[in-house]
């Protein structure tokens, strides 16, 4: 069986296909995808951070005492905007996903669009999350 | 997809719905709570204490923290999968991710049922 796709000139002479997928080259909708991955692994990270404040935040009162003083460190508010962003954007980025599994919004002028409002959005939320810390 | 031979395994299509419905499952309960903090925040301990007393809160965070441990199997697994080639530096991170992710398990319903 001879496929005449397989051995057609053309295909041959285009290949090997280099893809610059470096994320200073990726268009928008890429950063929104690799951000949400990294979003996830950060957040996978410090779940073990996240649990155990939650854990002194409903412990006992003395706990929630010191909860409260490791959540009024400048450095922890900083720590916690970190994982509000990669939460936001992942939550965003996660919805937009979830629009684009039902073939809401995948054209490419769309998809482009919603990329720019998924960091737009996570971003405006992070400064919201921020200005509520401090 | 021409042609290819689908005959065997799932493909991971229980996966791929694992997520997504833990996802929104997440994002329902993340709405609400967000949305009842900002209707009516806990001044104190005892507030927030009492918010997660309830017999409702409890099961709600419950449903949450699984939907979060089994979503966060399946996106760890796929980075795994995706950027870790030796076959059993793979297998480590895998039963290394599940074991945490077992623990936390165990460590949330400590959490929400400690009295």
């Amino acid at each position: 069986m001879s496929d005449p796709a397989v051995n057609s000139p053309r295909l041959h002479a285009a290949r090997p296909v280099w893809y610059n997928l470096s994320p200073v080259n990726l268009p928008i909708p890429g950063l929104v995808s690799i951000f949400h991955r990294v979003s996830g692994l950060a957040l996978f990270a410090g779940m073990f951070w996240l649990l155990y404040l939650l854990d002194e935040s409903l412990a006992s009162a003395e706990s929630f005492a010191r909860f409260k003083a490791i959540a009024a460190h400048p450095l922890a508010k900083l720590v916690l905007l970190g994982f509000g962003w990669s939460f936001l954007h992942h939550f965003c980025a996660g919805i937009r996903f979830l629009l684009l599994d039902v073939h809401i919004g995948s054209s490419l002028e769309a998809a482009r669009r919603s990329s720019g409002i998924v960091f737009g959005v996570s971003l405006l939320l992070t400064v919201i999350l921020g200005a509520r810390l401090w | 997809m021409v042609g290819r031979l689908v005959v065997g395994a799932h493909y991971g299509v229980r996966d791929w719905l694992v997520q997504r419905g833990s996802a929104v499952i997440m994002a329902i309960y993340t709405v609400i709570l967000v949305g009842w903090m900002l209707i009516a925040p806990p001044a104190d301990y005892a507030a927030w204490k009492t918010l997660f007393g309830t017999g409702w809160m409890r099961v709600a965070t419950l449903f949450f923290f699984v939907s979060l441990l089994l979503h966060a199997w399946v996106g760890m697994r796929d980075i795994v999968m995706d950027y870790v080639k030796p076959t059993w530096l793979r297998l480590c991170a895998h039963v290394f991710i599940i074991l945490v992710l077992i623990a936390y398990a165990g460590w949330s319903v400590q959490i929400l049922w400690r009295t």
